[in-house]
């Protein structure tokens, strides 16, 4: 750094060095990790590597025969049917619970601490919990429920069952960060609406109706894209509950991805599964902005 | 007059007796949102408990038909138990190493790029940015496979660099501390410029200083992440000498399939320092997860 007489706005040619020095560990450092790697995916996509025998360039073999492979759809059929479980509930819970927490209630800290330890929580963890709080014999869920009088299902252990315990323990786990966004959305609202609206006489339901939700539709639409980023990369819990199974019954896209990679060392076959992964995300980023400029209302 | 007063007091009456009825409104809905926000405390709690009452229980009470919420005879001998079949010391320090070193190579590499872009105006730097912030629309798993490649290639497999480095770069870093490096006035680089100081004074000795709460907010995000890190680990570890706490753990279940009093005390292991940690930065937590709708 002696060399270059290096006063705050300098010539231009200080001036790149110093970007040259600030921006250059990190820039290299997202070149060879992320860059590259997103590039020679893409390459790679259209090849077939097993890492020991020299790859051999196939083409659209990869896409084709993903689009033919029946274990791909199932996976992206179970990956819908996490997400078409999931996304409601955890929207509807955490809605309740962001209106719950908006009031001027004491202790609401200790409360928000409590919704948020799930969140903080490592998947694995909180994966094995659920597999053991799951369990149909000595689970405290089923005991619960038998309480009530009613017989648990096999959760894990039965295909019917084993995604709806997958969803479950997404709910537990993401209700406090849900729940959150949407706090922050409800707080922004100005109160002089709620005022103008009480003075027109509304209250309780419809209150909630005309003023609370398109208000805070942004918000609510900002959760539902978030979350819909993340449910289709769904794979902790998943492989940690149930590990796709039983039958394959649970297998998600992601599973899929690793396992043709780090199984089968279709590392080709994997690459081009986690485009299409890309692709899906992509569309449903470009349907929401569509959507949003035609619904969401805005303060 | 008269008549005139007789009315004012009926409407008085009828105002307190409307006011009675709001308050009394008023305290059934305190006492129903108290009873409901208990209720969903209770639902987010009780598996904790469940996860700490099995990990102390021993073996012969795990098993019950009737569960019991409190070990009748509590003991550690679980967590002396999963000491014994893991370097579980070792796994820990592997951990906390792994997590510390990519939490400040996160803090140190954003900060100075967030720097250049908020602070020195240089030719592309718009264009530069925006690509930057189009790599958080790639999922991790695109480069997943090329990254394992790559790490093969190099032998970094079951090493701390193949842990680490891959980890250690991402635009959000700079992405969220470029927001708080901006909101400063460009009259400090003048008054810098003045007093003979370079860039990396102002860097070091006023933007920094200045920056506290988005580093911290950095810094509890890019712990979280980095501890709670499954996929990434999972891949590029063979040993238990070298794996994080879920790795481990995941592993830990496929050794013991019914033993869920040791599963439990691993799990408990795992989840104790993070939620430490948050309830000591909460305010940093909850910053960083609604700027960032970013999820551990």
């Amino acid at each position: 750094m002696a060399l270059v007489s290096n006063k705050v706005g300098e010539k231009p040619w200080t001036r790149r060095l110093w970007v040259a020095f600030f921006l250059g560990p990190h820039l290299l450092g997202m070149l060879a990790f992320l860059v590259i790697p997103i590039l020679a995916s893409l390459v790679l996509s259209y090849a077939e590597w097993d890492l020991l025998t020299p790859a051999r360039w196939v083409g659209l073999d990869n896409y084709a025969a993903l689009l033919s492979s029946p274990d791909f759809w199932d996976a992206l059929k179970h990956t819908f049917y996490f997400i078409v479980g999931y996304l409601p509930l955890v929207l509807v819970l955490g809605l309740g619970l962001a209106l719950l927490m908006n009031q001027k209630l004491r202790g609401r800290i200790i409360f928000r601490a409590i919704f948020f330890m799930p969140v903080v929580s490592a998947w694995v963890a909180v994966a094995l919990l659920w597999k053991w709080l799951l369990n149909p014999r000595y689970g405290l869920v089923n005991w619960l429920l038998s309480l009530v009088g009613i017989e648990g299902p096999g959760w894990i252990f039965d295909p019917n069952w084993a995604m709806p315990s997958i969803i479950l323990a997404s709910v537990w786990k993401d209700l406090g960060f849900v729940m959150l966004l949407l706090l922050a959305g409800l707080q922004a609202i100005s109160t002089d609406y709620y005022e103008a609206a009480s003075l027109d006489g509304a209250a309780g339901w419809r209150m909630l109706r005309s003023i609370t939700i398109p208000l805070l539709s942004p918000t609510i639409f900002f959760v539902v894209v978030i979350s819909l980023v993340n449910s289709f990369q769904v794979f902790d819990q998943v492989y940690v509950m149930t590990a796709g199974g039983p039958a394959g019954s649970s297998q998600v896209l992601v599973g899929e991805i690793v396992n043709n990679a780090f199984r089968y060392s279709r590392f080709g076959y994997a690459s081009a599964m986690s485009w299409v992964l890309f692709a899906l995300i992509f569309l449903v980023t470009l349907v929401q902005l569509w959507l949003q400029k035609r619904t969401v209302h805005y303060q | 007059m008269q008549v005139e007063n007789q009315g004012s007091f009926a409407l008085m009456a009828g105002k307190k007796q409307t006011k009675s009825l709001t308050v009394t409104l008023k305290v059934v809905r305190i006492v129903l949102s108290y009873a409901a926000l208990v209720l969903a405390a209770l639902f987010s709690l009780l598996p904790f408990i469940w996860m700490v009452s099995t990990s102390l229980k021993p073996a012969g009470e795990v098993l019950s038909a009737s569960p019991v919420l409190l070990p009748a005879n509590p003991t550690l001998s679980n967590y002396v138990t999963i000491a014994d079949a893991f370097p579980i010391w070792r796994i820990l320090f592997n951990s906390l190493f792994v997590a510390v070193l990519i939490t400040l190579a996160q803090l140190l590499f954003s900060a100075m790029a967030a720097f250049a872009f908020a602070r020195i105006p240089f030719r592309g730097s718009g264009l530069l940015f925006v690509l930057y912030l189009a790599t958080l629309m790639i999922p991790s798993q695109v480069t997943i496979t090329p990254l394992f490649i790559l790490m093969t290639g190099l032998g970094w497999v079951n090493t701390y660099q193949g842990l680490i480095l891959p980890g250690a770069f991402s635009a959000f870093g700079v992405f969220l501390l470029r927001q708080s490096f901006l909101s400063f006035p460009k009259e400090y680089e003048e008054a810098a410029n003045l007093d003979g100081a370079t860039y990396w004074t102002v860097f070091r000795r006023l933007v920094l200083p200045l920056s506290g709460p988005a580093l911290a907010t950095l810094t509890v995000l890019s712990f979280m992440s980095a501890w709670n890190s499954f996929l990434w680990p999972l891949f590029v570890t063979r040993d238990a000498e070298i794996m994080t706490l879920p790795v481990a753990l995941a592993t830990l279940q496929g050794r013991w399939t019914t033993q869920w009093n040791l599963v439990m005390a691993g799990a408990v292991l795992a989840v104790l320092p993070i939620i430490t940690l948050y309830l000591f930065a909460q305010r940093y937590f909850v910053q960083g997860m609604t700027a960032g709708g970013l999820k551990g």
